[in-house]
C-alpha cells in the first residue's frame, strides 16, 4: 500500500515534469491558413494572408527563440464540406495546432464546430458572422477583427443617422449576409428607420442588374449591400450602369475591403462610405508594415483580413511562448488572459465571448482628384472606440459569459 | 397597375428585358462553343478563359496603347483567335483521332493554367474598364431605365449570331466546313485544305469568345474567373440547346437568359440553378437536346 502510493507519486512527479518539457505538441507549431484561394474573395485573403502569417513568424522572432513554427495552408473553395474536410484532415493527419483566417461564415461555422470536437484552436479574421461570438461561441475559438455587428453598426448606423432611413438589401444567400441583413435591420429598426424589402442573390452572382431592378422598384432609399467581394464590386459597378444614384438612391456597402475599392477604381468607388479596422495609411507603424507587405505581395497593399492575420498570428505566438504550450483549449483560454498589441491594431483585448477588440474607423471614399499617391484611398470620417465598436458581451447570448 | 403573379407588370417588363441581355452573352458564347463542337468535335473547355483573355485584351489596348472599345471589338477577337490558332497546330491536332474525353481534358487544363497565371498576375478583384463614351448614359423606357450600353449588347450579339449562323448554314464556305465534318477525305479528295479550314474555325469559334470579353468588359469586372463562373452555365445552354445545334444554341441562350431573369424576381435563391435543372429535364426528355438530331 505504502509502495504504491510512493509509485503513484512518483509518477506524477514524472508526468509533471515530462508536461513541462513537452511544451509544444510533436516539437513543431504547426498553423494553417485557410481561405478562397482562387474566387471571388481570393485578394482579400488568398495567398496575401500566408504572407502575413509568415511575416508575423519572422517578426515574432521564432527561430531566435528556438520555436519551430510551420505554416500550411488551404483553398477552401467557399464550400464548408471542403473548408470541414480540410481542417479535419489538418487536425487528424497533418497536426496542425491552429487555424487562421478562414473568410466565408458558413465555411467558418463548420470548422468552428470541427475546432471545439478536436480541442484545437481557431482564430477567425476573415469570417463576419457575429454568431461566432454569440450562440455559436466556442472555448476554441476567437473572432479576431470584424463582425456584421460592427459593420450593420459603423456603416449602417451612420447612414440612419445622416438621414438614410427606409431601406433594401441585396443579400449574399448564406450565413454572412443573412447575419448582416439581421444586424444591419436591427439597427435600422431602433433608430427609426424602416426595412421595406430584401433580395436574396446567390453567392458569386455576375450580374446583379435585376436584383437592381427590384431595389430601385422599392423607392428604398438606401440600398444596403449585405455581400462582399467580388458580390459587392459587381453590384456597386452596375448600380452605376443603371444610374441607381442619379436617381436619388444612395448604395451602402456594408463590407467593402480596400481590394475592392482598388478593383472598382475611385471614379466608381468615390463617396461610399465603409467600416474598416484597419487602412493601411494610418500611422508611420502601418504604413510601414503595409510596405513591407506589398513588397512580397507584388505590389498589392494589404486588406484588413491580412492585418488582422499578421497580428492573430503575433498575440497566437505571444500567448504559446507565455503558456509554454500549444495545446488549443489552453493557448485559446491564454490569448483571452493576455492584453493584445500590435503595430497594426494597438493594445486591445479579447473578450471572455473570444470577441478580440479594437477601434472601428469610418472611411469614406476620396475622390479621383484626391487622392495622391498609390492606394491613397480613403479618409477617415469618424473613429469608433474599441469598446463600442462591438456588441456588448451580454447581448450576443454566448454560453461563456457568466 | 396590373400584375402577373404580384409582380406590376412593368417591373416584369424590365427584369425580361435584362433577361434578354444576359441571355445575349449566353447566346454568344455557346454560339462559339457549338461551332467548335459541331465542326471540330472537340468539347472546348478553354472557352471561358478564351472570353477572358478578350477582356483582358481590351484592358491593355485600352491601357497599355490607348485604344479604345472599338479597337479592341476589332483586334482582341484577331489576337485572341490567333492563340487559339497555335493552340489548335500544337495540342489540339494530335487529339483528333482520340476520344473526345482528351480534348475536353487537354482544354480544361489550359483553362486551369491561363486562369491562375492571370489570377496570379492580377488578382480576384478585377480591374475596371470604363464604358465607351459613345454608349453611356441610358434611357428611360417607363418601365425601366435601359443603359445604353446594355441595349448595344442585345443588338450586337443578335447580329452576330445571325451572321455566324447564315454563314454556316446559307453560305458556300459553311457547306464546305459542314461537309468537312461529314466526311474529311471526300471534301480533301476535291482540293479543299481541310486541316487549315479546322484550325481557322477553332480560330474564329475562339475569337467569338474573345469578342463576347470584350463585351462584357464594360457591365462585368475584367477579372481572372470571368469565364470560369460563366462557362459551366454556356456548357448548360449548350447541351439544352443540342451539342452543335448553331441556331440551338442562340434560341438557348436568349430563352435561358430569360428564364433566369425571371427566376431572379420569383426565387431568387434558386437564379443560380435553374438552368441546371431544365438541363437535367431536357437531358430526360429529350437525350439530344432541344434542337439537336441523334447521331
Amino acid at each position: 500500500m505504502h509502495a504504491t502510493r510512493k509509485l503513484s507519486g512518483a509518477v506524477i512527479l514524472a508526468l509533471a515534469a515530462m508536461g513541462a518539457q513537452a511544451q509544444v505538441s510533436d516539437g513543431v507549431i504547426k498553423i494553417g491558413v485557410m481561405n478562397d484561394m482562387s474566387s471571388l474573395y481570393a485578394d482579400i485573403g488568398g495567398p496575401g494572408s500566408v504572407t502575413a502569417a509568415r511575416m508575423a513568424v519572422e517578426d515574432f522572432g521564432a527561430a531566435k527563440k528556438g520555436m519551430k513554427v510551420e505554416i500550411l495552408s488551404a483553398d477552401h473553395q467557399n464550400k464548408p464540406d471542403v473548408g470541414s474536410a480540410i481542417a479535419r484532415q489538418w487536425y487528424d493527419v497533418d497536426k496542425v495546432d491552429a487555424i487562421f483566417d478562414v473568410p466565408t461564415s458558413s465555411v467558418a461555422l463548420a470548422v468552428n464546430q470541427v475546432t471545439r470536437d478536436k480541442g484545437k484552436a481557431f482564430i477567425v479574421t476573415g469570417a463576419a458572422t457575429s454568431d461566432l461570438t454569440g450562440k455559436a461561441c466556442s472555448p476554441n475559438t476567437i473572432h479576431w477583427l470584424y463582425d456584421t455587428w460592427m459593420l450593420a453598426n459603423g456603416t449602417g448606423g451612420a447612414i440612419v443617422k445622416t438621414g438614410g432611413d427606409s431601406w433594401f438589401f441585396i443579400t449574399a444567400d448564406y450565413a454572412f449576409g443573412h447575419a448582416l441583413e439581421r444586424d444591419t435591420a436591427e439597427v435600422v429598426k431602433k433608430n427609426g428607420g424602416k426595412v421595406l424589402g430584401a433580395v436574396r442573390a446567390p453567392l458569386n452572382t455576375q450580374d446583379f442588374s435585376s436584383f437592381l431592378l427590384q431595389a430601385q422598384a422599392s423607392k428604398a432609399k438606401i440600398i444596403g449591400l449585405a455581400n462582399a467581394g467580388g458580390d459587392t464590386i459587381n453590384s456597386i459597378k452596375q448600380a452605376a450602369e443603371f444610374g441607381i444614384v442619379k436617381g436619388g438612391q444612395n448604395l451602402a456597402g456594408l463590407l467593402v475591403f480596400i481590394t475592392d475599392v482598388h478593383g472598382l477604381g475611385l471614379q466608381t468607388a468615390q463617396g461610399l462610405i465603409l467600416t474598416e479596422n484597419f487602412y493601411w495609411d494610418m500611422n508611420d507603424q502601418t504604413r510601414a508594415w503595409s510596405k513591407r507587405f506589398a513588397a512580397r505581395n507584388g505590389g498589392k497593399y494589404p486588406s484588413m483580413d491580412h492585418a488582422g492575420v499578421y497580428s492573430a498570428v503575433l498575440h497566437y505566438l505571444k500567448a504559446v511562448e507565455a503558456a509554454k504550450t500549444d495545446e488549443g483549449t489552453k493557448i485559446i483560454a491564454q490569448m483571452k488572459k493576455m492584453p493584445t498589441d500590435d503595430p497594426l491594431f494597438g493594445k486591445g483585448r479579447v473578450r471572455a465571448d473570444g470577441r478580440k477588440i479594437h477601434p472601428a474607423y469610418l472611411f469614406e471614399v476620396k475622390k479621383p482628384s484626391e487622392s495622391k499617391y498609390p492606394y491613397d484611398y480613403y479618409k477617415v470620417r469618424a473613429t469608433i472606440p474599441a469598446e463600442q465598436a462591438f456588441r456588448p458581451e451580454k447581448e450576443g447570448g454566448c454560453p461563456l459569459v457568466k | 397597375m396590373t400584375e402577373i403573379f404580384g409582380i406590376p407588370t412593368q417591373a416584369l417588363f424590365g427584369q425580361l428585358l435584362i433577361g434578354l441581355i444576359n441571355g445575349s452573352f449566353y447566346a454568344l458564347l455557346s454560339l462559339g462553343l457549338a461551332v467548335i463542337f459541331g465542326l471540330l468535335n472537340i468539347i472546348n473547355f478553354a472557352h471561358g478563359a478564351q472570353y477572358m483573355l478578350g477582356a483582358f485584351c481590351a484592358y491593355f489596348l485600352l491601357n497599355k496603347w490607348g485604344l479604345g472599345y472599338w479597337w479592341a471589338l476589332v483586334i482582341a477577337p484577331i489576337a485572341v483567335g490567333i492563340t487559339g490558332v497555335i493552340i489548335e497546330r500544337t495540342m489540339l491536332k494530335p487529339l483528333y483521332k482520340l476520344d473526345h474525353l482528351y480534348g475536353l481534358l487537354l482544354t480544361f487544363g489550359l483553362a486551369l493554367v491561363i486562369q491562375g497565371l492571370f489570377r496570379n498576375e492580377f488578382g480576384s478583384s478585377g480591374l475596371p474598364y470604363p464604358i465607351t463614351k459613345e454608349l453611356t448614359g441610358g434611357h428611360n423606357l417607363g418601365f425601366m431605365f435601359l443603359p445604353t450600353y446594355r441595349a448595344w449588347v442585345i443588338v450586337a450579339s443578335l447580329a452576330i449570331c445571325l451572321a455566324t449562323w447564315f454563314m454556316i448554314e446559307r453560305t458556300r464556305l459553311g457547306a464546305y466546313l459542314r461537309a468537312a465534318t461529314e466526311n474529311p477525305q471526300l471534301v480533301q479528295a476535291f482540293g479543299i485544305n481541310v486541316p487549315r479550314m479546322i484550325t481557322l474555325t477553332y480560330g474564329f469559334g475562339v475569337g467569338l469568345a474573345a469578342l463576347a470579353g470584350v463585351m462584357a468588359g464594360p457591365i462585368y469586372q475584367v477579372s481572372p474567373q470571368m469565364g470560369a463562373d460563366l462557362i459551366i452555365v454556356v456548357f448548360a445552354v449548350v447541351v439544352i440547346g443540342g451539342m452543335g445545334s448553331i441556331m440551338g444554341s442562340i434560341v438557348t441562350g436568349f430563352g435561358l437568359g430569360v428564364i433566369e431573369g425571371l427566376t431572379k424576381v420569383f426565387y431568387p435563391e434558386a437564379s443560380n440553378t435553374v438552368i441546371f435543372i431544365i438541363m437535367a429535364i431536357v437531358l430526360l426528355i429529350k437525350p439530344a437536346g432541344l434542337f439537336g438530331t441523334q447521331k
